[in-house]
């Protein structure tokens, strides 16, 4: 059975609709999930999409962590089921503190809406099961908040646990250690600046997402956590 | 002896409403009263103001003075002649909440009165435009149950005063343009024209007007796919910012903005009212500017609206939603003259009456007066019309997108043979404020034919060609100094949202798939451009606005796709000069002429007047934006790119570029004018028939490859600014591939911008020349792709890396230093 995806929707969300296109294309079925609801269907995997939840007023995610469906999302998280933050829902995803760090400003104080090549680190995560490391991919990023910082000890933890999931190989926004990703302790929260639901159709210049969706569908086909 | 009565009015008055006084707050006997009176609102210091005569009535405005002795009906920007024809409307004198209705909707912003006359020239019809002109947005049918909304819309003078909120809003409006023809927005262009990127100032604005529409475009959640950059002196003072939106509906759901069904609830959608924005229309967008000082600019910041694009996509979705569910008769945008404009428009379409209970309007600060509320322009709200029946269903909707409804308006019988009143009434069982025919606001504006002169120095300017100035010492530092990479602009843009993006910002068309939740399958997809010309308008305001359609019509068939239909932006100057209606009308005429000899409609534009400073205009500059439709979008277009090895050939379609002899011209070119600041001559010539045939041969060629097929066409780009020199520089640097080129005698034919021209880079070429014979377009082999330097034969030869290195770091070096804008 395809595996079955939750796109979480926050008012302002506005890459829903193309995380849902990508994973269909995949093979995998996707499903919106309301900011309001307390209590998850039964999915595979759960997608934080991109976009401006809660119109990042305050600080992006610094609101969304407070959505009713937050909460679900840590329980669904705690049972090890895999989720994935996608730009904003990265940023999510470290202000409700299911991933370590944050995302400040791009260094030279501007939004960036390019095409980037990033390096796969770690291939034992919900993301990148599978994938060889070193595997380099052509994704494109857009943010103005996508500059991953965090303290001296939690980026010598990162590293020691292999979980510096994705780094860029040009920096772009002044991460730090590069990082364009990461993952819990548990690894399966990852959660990644870059879109690679933008990079599913060689129509639109690039394929090399599914690298990484592909293996989330896996990850996701092969636990079903109890919600 | 004369006394002055001494009056107290209950809230202060805020510039630039100082002057509207509430005449009824004077009592029912003002009328009769024979002395002045004074009335002094509280904190405001510049009062007291006196009223010196009054009409017999007491309603009279005419006779409401203030201390400078301004007539109210011109502080708020009617002239005398139409006040008298709103006396003539109502039988009566306005009151001052139907004088500042007027006002507004009069406005040369709204009503048009000096373009109307002109605008009825263009040519709107074809088979498949399913709306035209006059609605919020033109809409043609793309096939396969798919109809493409889009329009365009100037923000320029908000943006001069205010870059950030000015371009933001700008890009606000024109999406709820779009959403209220019922359609999604996918992609929006932005033309920007700016004075001297070298001076602060105008960094100021770039910097701002960029970040404004990247802050508010990327929140809301519509990709920016393209635009244009222009620089020139003229925009000094006064900045052009345009913008484009293109939306996507299934056929079955378009709307029309119109109100139907007496007793249905006219339902205000949004944000609160407050008083951002006041007097846009007629303050802002209606009249030019004295000339950058600061403290006029300080006094009209006010009527510059404040945007949040979370409150715009909260908004969208709603409306698309209420729209999918069928809970709404009729729909319409809040823009310029807010409020009295949603609601008098959708009255008169409707042919029916409204009465408005402006009491029910949430507002976002007490004190507000009536006619305050009535013309905010306050951003984020749309006016939805609804039966009673469905209105729970509709406020259970919006309350799920956080998106506040109120009920403000009821829809109300045309009594027997006369129009639709619109009312203002203080609750709906309250006292009427204001009562006038609601199609008397929207449509019953005087038509102006304003006095048009050709300049008088018309003639020695076309005499004053640049082929006589000295040719240059090196052509290559010539070219280097015409190359900038818009980059820097576009990557603060998300360009990519809703996986439609083929083709982004940068080449000659972008190209989107014709995809969006809801929408029927299709194979299909879209190209959009938006092109202009100012400095061949400047010379001749007709050839150069024909020449701007051709090119439009050529960019889009770069990316194989047949152009379907055209949209303008007019921004001139101030029509009280005879010059300008002259440049408007024969704009006007050129894209009438070129609009019929290619076979595209118009379907809808905006004029924007008054672009002046200092009493100097603007260039006058039609801005055209083009879409096209491309029937099967399997592959990537080319693009702007050579193949190593191929061969570079110019396709032409001008009918006399075979017949040789005539010096190709340079007025109007980039090297005559940006650096040689040369603004006059001859325009080269535009042969429409050669140009029709041109489009339709290169969208041919560049569609059998986009359709998956084999293709003939492995790089592109039509010859526009800097000529052909220009056009292979930049197919250089984008493919990192030199160029060897030969034939080319001399910097006239280097440079010059003749239209109707593109270079395809190919390696069969043989097929394509015999392709180009048989299409009766004419051809000429320049030479090969290839290399590590750009070489036309005695005039350039320069390494790939420097020119790409000037060209990528132009625009970053003059404005990467700067600190960003805040919002």
């Amino acid at each position: 059975m395809a595996p079955r995806i939750g796109v979480v929707l926050f008012p302002g969300t506005n890459c829903e609709h193309d995380a849902v296109h990508a994973v269909e294309r995949l093979g995998g079925d996707a499903e919106l999930v309301w900011h309001g609801a307390t209590s998850l269907g039964a999915y595979d995997g759960l997608i934080l999409p991109g976009g401006f939840a809660h119109g990042d007023y305050l600080r992006p995610g610094a609101i969304a962590r407070f959505s009713p469906v937050m909460e679900a999302v840590a329980g669904y998280a705690a049972a090890g089921g895999p989720v994935v933050g996608i730009c904003n829902g990265f940023q999510v995803l470290t202000e409700a503190g299911l991933l370590p760090g944050a995302l400040q400003k791009n260094r030279g104080l501007r939004f960036l809406c390019t095409t980037v090549t990033i390096r796969v680190e770690s291939g034992r995560t919900s993301l990148t099961d599978g994938v060889e490391v070193g595997t380099e991919l052509s994704i494109p990023i857009n943010h103005f908040e996508g500059n991953y910082t965090c303290d001296a000890d939690t980026l010598a933890e990162l590293r020691g646990e292999d979980r510096v999931v994705l780094r860029y190989v040009d920096n772009p926004n002044g991460s730090v250690d590069d990082i364009a990703g990461v993952c819990n302790a548990g690894r399966n929260v990852v959660g990644l600046m870059p879109h690679p639901e933008r990079a599913v159709d060689a129509l639109l210049g690039s394929l090399d997402g599914t690298v990484l969706l592909g293996a989330l569908l896996r990850s996701a086909g092969a636990t079903t956590p109890a919600t | 002896m004369r006394t002055t009565l001494q009056m107290q009015l209950p809230m202060p008055l805020v510039e630039p409403h100082r002057r509207v006084i509430a005449c009824d707050s004077l009592g029912p006997d003002a009328g009769q009263r024979s002395r002045p009176v004074t009335v002094q609102a509280p904190g405001d210091e510049s009062g007291p103001y006196t009223i010196r005569a009054m009409d017999p009535t007491g309603h009279a405005q005419a006779d409401l003075v203030t201390e400078t002795g301004v007539p109210l009906h011109r502080a708020l920007g009617l002239t005398d002649d139409e006040r008298d024809e709103v006396v003539g409307i109502l039988g009566r004198s306005p009151n001052h909440l139907e004088l500042a209705l007027f006002a507004v909707m009069w406005s040369e912003h709204c009503s048009y009165k000096s373009s109307r006359v002109h605008l009825k020239r263009l040519p709107t019809e074809a088979p498949h435009v399913l709306v035209g002109p006059g609605e919020n947005a033109g809409v043609i049918d793309a096939g396969d149950g798919i109809a493409v909304a889009i329009r365009i819309e100037s923000h320029n003078h908000p943006s001069a005063i205010e870059p950030y909120q000015g371009a933001a809003t700008g890009v606000g409006g024109i999406l709820r343009d779009i959403f209220t023809m019922g359609a999604r927005p996918i992609a929006v262009m932005d033309p920007l024209f700016f004075g001297d990127p070298t001076e602060a100032r105008q960094q100021w604005l770039i910097e701002g007007v960029v970040a404004g529409i990247s802050g508010y475009g990327n929140s809301v959640g519509v990709p920016t796919i393209g635009g244009e950059l222009t620089f020139d002196p003229c925009y000094a003072q006064n900045p052009l910012v345009n913008v484009l939106c293109m939306g996507v509906l299934p056929t079955e759901r378009l709307v029309l903005g119109q109100a139907s069904g007496p007793g249905n609830l006219a339902v205000l959608l949004g944000s609160a009212t407050g008083r951002d924005g006041i007097g846009g229309v007629s303050v802002l967008a209606s009249a030019g500017f004295g000339g950058g000082d600061e403290a006029e600019e300080a006094a009209k910041r006010p009527s510059v609206q404040v945007g949040d694009p979370y409150e715009e996509k909260r908004l969208i979705e709603a409306c698309l939603e209420l729209l999918d569910a069928k809970l709404v008769v009729g729909i319409q945008d809040l823009g310029g003259a807010g409020l009295v404009c949603a609601t008098s428009e959708t009255a008169a379409r409707g042919g029916v009456g409204m009465d408005v209970d402006v009491s029910a309007v949430p507002r976002r600060e007490p004190g507000m007066a009536d006619y305050e509320v009535m013309t905010s322009e306050s951003q984020e709200r749309m006016l939805a019309i609804v039966t009673p029946a469905d209105l729970p269903r509709v406020q259970e909707l919006c309350a799920k997108w956080e998106v506040r409804a109120a009920v403000v308006g009821r829809v109300t019988e045309a009594p027997d043979g006369a129009p639709g009143r619109l009312r203002i009434l203080d609750g709906f069982d309250g006292p009427v404020l204001g009562d006038v025919p609601a199609v008397a606001l929207s449509e019953d504006a005087p038509l102006y034919h304003r006095p048009l002169a050709r300049p008088a120095d018309q003639d020695a300017r076309l005499a004053d060609d640049p082929g006589a100035l000295p040719a240059p010492r090196d052509c290559g530092q010539d070219l280097l100094a015409m190359l900038a990479d818009p980059t820097w602009v576009y990557r603060q843009y998300d360009h990519q949202l809703f996986l439609n993006t083929v083709e982004g910002p940068g080449g000659d068309s972008a190209v989107l798939r014709l995809a969006a939740p809801g929408l029927p399958e299709s194979e299909r997809g879209l190209a959009l451009t938006t092109d202009s010309n100012p400095t061949w308008c400047a010379l001749d305001p007709r050839a150069g606005t024909a020449a701007t359609v051709a090119e439009a019509a050529l960019n889009l068939a770069c990316s194989g796709a047949t152009p379907k239909a055209v949209v303008n932006c007019l921004n001139f100057g101030n029509p009280e000069h005879p010059e300008v209606m002259w440049q408007l009308s024969e704009a006007i005429d050129g894209m009438s002429e070129a609009c019929l000899a290619l076979g595209l409609p118009v379907i809808g534009g905006n004029v924007s007047l008054y672009n002046e400073s200092f009493g100097r205009d603007i260039d006058p500059t039609p801005v055209i934006g083009g879409l096209g439709v491309i029937d099967h979008l399997a592959a990537r277009p080319p693009g702007v790119t050579l193949v190593e090895g191929g061969t570079l050939v110019l396709l032409d379609g001008s009918g006399t570029s075979t017949s040789g002899g005539t010096r190709p011209s340079l007025a109007g070119s980039r090297w005559a004018v940006q650096l040689r600041n040369h603004r006059n001559g001859t325009l080269p010539p535009l042969d429409l028939v050669g140009h029709g045939r041109l489009v339709d041969l290169v969208a041919a060629l560049v569609a059998e490859g986009v359709a998956g097929g084999d293709t003939l066409v492995d790089g592109i780009h039509d010859v526009s600014g800097g000529g052909i020199g220009v056009a292979l520089a930049e197919l250089a640097v984008r493919s990192d591939i030199g160029v060897q080129v030969a034939g080319v005698a001399d910097h006239h034919e280097l440079f010059t911008e003749a239209p109707s021209r593109v270079v395809v880079c190919t390696t069969r070429s043989a097929e394509l020349l015999e392709r180009a014979a048989d299409a009766g377009v004419g051809f000429r082999v320049l030479g090969t792709a290839g290399g590590r330097r750009i070489v036309i034969d005695a005039l350039v030869d320069l390494d790939l890396d420097e020119v790409a290195a000037g060209w990528r770091t132009r625009l970053p070096d003059l404005l990467d230093g700067l600190a960003p804008a805040a919002n």
